[in-house]
């Protein structure tokens, strides 16, 4: 594994490596460079098994973190590739020409985070939200609670407890 | 030789109305083998659009009393499985909680069922099947909720996609309550259920077609793309 980061570092410019486990790395990339690296990872290095393509909502800093996590099936090794994409106007190279399922995830990107692929099939079809209307459920400035509240007619009667204050108030009910 | 194409395909305007319209329901310009034309709207056409009458019970009162013992004697499930109380239906026609033994048995399709069960959390996807499956069955048709997530979400109280309440999108026979409930007590739930229509309140198909407004707004509500009929049987 440390051969193939080796490899990596000398062809493209890699900002960070994370050790996971011995055999499960995660190297950040530029959003350019990405479809690049994940090309080279599939035919140079034969990681020629796609598992997935996930998002991550970093609202602060306003960015999106997309990683594609692909696997070696003989040496047994995983490999992630992350990348930052801009909040505004999410978009993205596709990369389903490499694997055919790719267009899956990225048609379910789309839906729930609203991160766009141009020339990806099908990615502007309902995935599982038919006719939604709202912003992009997956995106942290979504209030899902406030969403159900005011759409599903909860019944009355329910009561939370919140788990801090709960636990707080059993063991020391004097303070 | 390839067949020739009868009619010709009437592209929708861009109207609200038509803005999820399946292109199967577009209307279409048919030619007949006779030379007539006319013109096709599947929506209109192919289903029913009245609104379901509520059934007026026997006025000789033993003979209602006889037809409601009979109507519990015949629980015909259909096997629409939601969520996870799915996996907790094919234990139940197995020998060891064997359902056949209360006259509960299991069919593949709507139109041969009189017992809808809704076993876990109804999404909006699945929910706008539900309701088609629901009208299609023949009255008289009793639904059984299965599940915390149908009496008041459950789990999914907060998320944005699964109903909390199914008794605002049609009308619930029995709930049985538990997260998931176990054989046994589905086999409670039958029991129950069957004393509730031998006492003629298994008036559900009733209560759906007197309150049709109502079920429909509220189903309408929450299903964005509604490109389908408003009843169908």
């Amino acid at each position: 594994m440390k051969e193939i980061i080796n490899n990596i570092q000398e062809k493209f410019k890699i900002s960070e490596v994370t050790e996971q486990r011995e055999n499960q790395y995660f190297i950040s990339v530029e959003k350019k460079d990405t479809i690049q690296l994940v090309t080279y990872l599939k035919d140079i290095e034969k990681f020629t098994n796609f598992i997935l393509l996930t998002a991550v909502d970093w609202i602060e800093k306003g960015q999106f973190q997309l990683t594609y996590m692909l696997n070696h099936p003989s040496k047994k090794l995983d490999i992630g590739v992350r990348t930052f994409i801009e909040r505004e106007n999410a978009t993205m190279d596709s990369a389903h020409h490499l694997w055919e399922h790719v267009a899956t995830f990225q048609r379910e990107l789309k839906e729930m985070f609203g991160i766009d692929f141009p020339g990806s099939p099908r990615v502007d079809e309902p995935f599982l939200l038919e006719g939604w209307d709202n912003i992009p459920p997956m995106r942290r400035d979504f209030d899902t609670k406030k969403y159900s509240e005011e759409t599903y007619f909860p019944r009355p009667g329910r009561s939370t407890n919140d788990p801090a204050e709960h636990m707080k108030k059993k063991l020391y009910p004097n303070e | 030789m390839a067949e020739e194409k009868n009619y010709k395909i009437i592209q929708p305007d861009n109207s609200e109305e038509n803005k999820f319209l399946k292109p199967e329901n577009y209307k279409r310009e048919v030619t007949a083998p006779d030379g007539n034309t006319f013109i096709v709207d599947p929506l209109n056409d192919y289903f029913c659009d009245a609104k379901p009458q509520p059934h007026a019970p026997n006025t000789i009162k033993v003979v209602e009393k006889f037809l409601n013992w009979a109507r519990s004697q015949s629980i015909w499930v259909l096997g629409f499985g939601t969520g996870c109380g799915s996996i907790e239906i094919y234990p139940l026609m197995t020998p060891r909680f064997d359902a056949y033994r209360f006259g509960v048995q299991q069919r593949p399709t709507p139109r041969q069922s009189n017992l809808m069960i809704i076993s876990g959390y109804l999404s909006v996807k699945t929910l706008k099947r539900a309701i088609r499956s629901y009208e299609q069955m023949q009255s008289p048709k009793f639904v059984m909720a299965l599940g915390s997530c149908t009496i008041n979400g459950g789990m999914y109280w907060d998320s944005y996609n699964t109903i909390n309440r199914l008794d605002h999108y049609m009308p619930v026979d029995v709930y049985v309550a538990g997260c998931m409930p176990r054989p046994e007590a589905l086999l409670a739930g039958f029991m129950e259920l069957k004393k509730r229509i031998r006492e003629g309140k298994g008036e559900g198909a009733n209560q759906y077609a007197e309150n049709f407004d109502w079920y429909k707004a509220n189903q309408k509500k929450i299903i964005k793309d509604w490109n389908m009929p408003d009843y169908n049987w």
